[in-house]
């Protein structure tokens, strides 16, 4: 009616939802496709194998348990990674909203910083930077290779995380901090009770994606010599000495990560479907 | 006056403004408004979309700082920096046109929140008056409900149940129907009409006039962020004196 009326800050406003990241979703194809392109490298291989040696099927068996052994250290890696990341993340995710401007403008550099860098580069700075035992007490820690990788990962889970927590937090209706601070709410409580919690479940899809991120970025470790699967391969090509594992082995390994990703990819896409709902 | 809430007394106004000013940019959306609350009273404010009204009620809790003036709530001043905001919300409850139920817990919980974790109260003792005000809003039944499987007016209701558990001294309706189906706008209205006649002192931002002339002790028509008249109901609406007053009751009734 008058022009006092076109004012934003009557109007009730709602931000948009969290941007989803289906663009990276594994699909059953993948899979086929993958399927289909080990059988045919297993079969070329056979054939340029010379005569005498023994199936390329064969050998991709005898060394399962040991590329199982080191799987289960990329999986390790990655379980502690993102727990550990996580927690660090939600507690820079909180500075990012602090009202605080110094806290904020600290924890955006933060996170700027180790979201951007690339993880091979934050991978070597661990390696390096970090000695390899330290002293708690009296009792000397060794700090393994695979432990300071671990702590390389979880600085960019650190970093995506505090920014899904920021996203999150602002994507909840402005209409909640109102109710909650009516009710005499202090911040801290409207956080932890009413936008937090809320936040969850808006953060849980693409916190699973990050996750399934992580763990494909786990062979980084093997440049910094950590023996995991990807190390593990390279060993048995090495002492094997046949090149034409080279191709099976190689997509046999890619093959154990599919397995692994794909669940936690269909379960991401539906998740992602059922919160789509209101 | 008493800007100090022990020399307040309950014969003095319960909501005192003087000259309420307040600006977002160049936008002036309150240019000095006085208002009067007595305890036990029930203030209507009508007017067109961008008069200041809610505004105005944010700031009754302070939840919008005000520019200039003065406003005292049981006599403490919501414009002093010193002002205990928490205390003063503890006494003023407010209902919004959204509703704002916190939608991961259900309907009870909604209710029983504030009490628990802000006045800290007992737990068996919360529980039970929640209930009992679930009854009071006819709501028996959708304790359990969270708020998106319950219908706008059922949402509204619950919202005011959740703002009677802090037994406020004066309740804020911020257009409280605006949002709901023509049918569910009446159970609403019929929950703050026994508020009203329970003697719950009310300030009630409303489009619906035969309401306002209803409940209402004093209407008061806002526009362009000043009162541009006020009275008592019958008065008002039969015999209002300004030119903008009796234009937007034409467009409207």
């Amino acid at each position: 009616m008058s022009a006092v009326g076109n004012l934003p800050v009557l109007k009730p406003f709602r931000i948009a939802a969290l941007p989803t990241h289906s663009c990276s979703l594994l699909s059953s194809r993948h899979g086929a496709l993958l399927i289909f392109g080990l059988a045919l490298a297993i079969g070329v291989g056979g054939a340029q194998a010379g005569p005498g040696t023994p199936s390329i099927l064969a050998t991709m068996v005898k060394w399962t348990p040991l590329l199982a052994q080191g799987f289960a250290l990329n999986i390790a890696m990655s379980f502690l990674a993102m727990a550990m990341g996580t927690v660090l993340g939600l507690a820079l995710g909180l500075g990012l909203i602090s009202l605080l401007r110094p806290v904020r403008a600290f924890s955006w550099l933060v996170t700027q910083f180790f979201r951007n860098a690339p993880w091979l580069v934050l991978l070597f700075y661990c390696i390096l930077l970090m000695p390899f035992e330290v002293r708690i007490g009296n009792a000397i820690v060794p700090l393994p290779g695979w432990a300071k990788a671990t702590a390389g990962l979880t600085l960019p889970v650190m970093a995506n995380v505090a920014e899904l927590v920021r996203g999150a937090v602002q994507s909840i209706p402005s209409g909640q901090w109102e109710a909650a601070e009516a009710l005499a709410f202090t911040r801290l409580q409207t956080l932890t009770r009413v936008i937090l919690p809320q936040c969850v479940k808006r953060m849980t899809p693409p916190w699973m994606n990050l996750y399934a991120l992580v763990v494909v970025g786990t062979p980084l470790a093997s440049i910094v010599g950590v023996g995991e699967a990807m190390t593990l391969t390279g060993d048995v090509l090495s002492s094997e000495g046949r090149p034409e594992l080279l191709v099976p082995m190689y997509l046999y390994l890619l093959t154990w990560f599919f397995i692994y990703c794909y669940p936690i990819s269909r379960a991401t896409a539906a998740l992602e479907r059922r919160l789509q709902v209101p | 006056m008493a800007a100090n809430p022990a020399d307040w007394t309950p014969d003095q106004p319960l909501i005192r403004m003087r000259d309420v000013r307040k600006r977002f940019g160049a936008t002036t959306i309150i240019d000095g408004i006085s208002i009067d609350v007595m305890k036990g009273e029930v203030i209507c404010i009508i007017g067109p979309s961008g008069a200041g009204k809610s505004t105005l009620l944010r700031c009754v809790n302070a939840l919008v700082p005000i520019d200039s003036g003065s406003i005292l709530v049981e006599g403490r001043e919501v414009n002093d920096p010193k002002l205990d905001k928490l205390a003063l919300r503890r006494k003023v409850g407010m209902v919004f046109q959204q509703y704002n139920l916190f939608p991961h817990r259900t309907a009870l919980a909604n209710i029983m929140m504030a009490p628990l974790h802000v006045l800290k109260r007992n737990r068996a003792e919360v529980e039970e008056e929640a209930r009992a005000l679930m009854r009071k809003v006819r709501l028996a039944g959708k304790e359990n409900a969270y708020p998106g499987e319950l219908s706008g007016g059922q949402q509204q209701r619950v919202a005011i149940a959740r703002s009677l558990a802090m037994q406020p001294d004066v309740m804020l309706f911020d257009e409280v129907t605006a949002a709901l189906d023509p049918e569910t706008v009446k159970e609403v209205l019929v929950t703050i009409r026994e508020l009203a006649e329970d003697g719950m002192t009310c300030v009630i931002v409303t489009h619906e006039m035969g309401f306002a002339r209803e409940v209402a002790d004093q209407v008061y028509f806002t526009d362009r962020g000043v009162v541009v008249e006020h009275g008592p109901p019958a008065e008002f609406f039969t015999n209002c004196r300004d030119q903008r007053t009796q234009q937007f009751l034409s467009q409207i009734l």
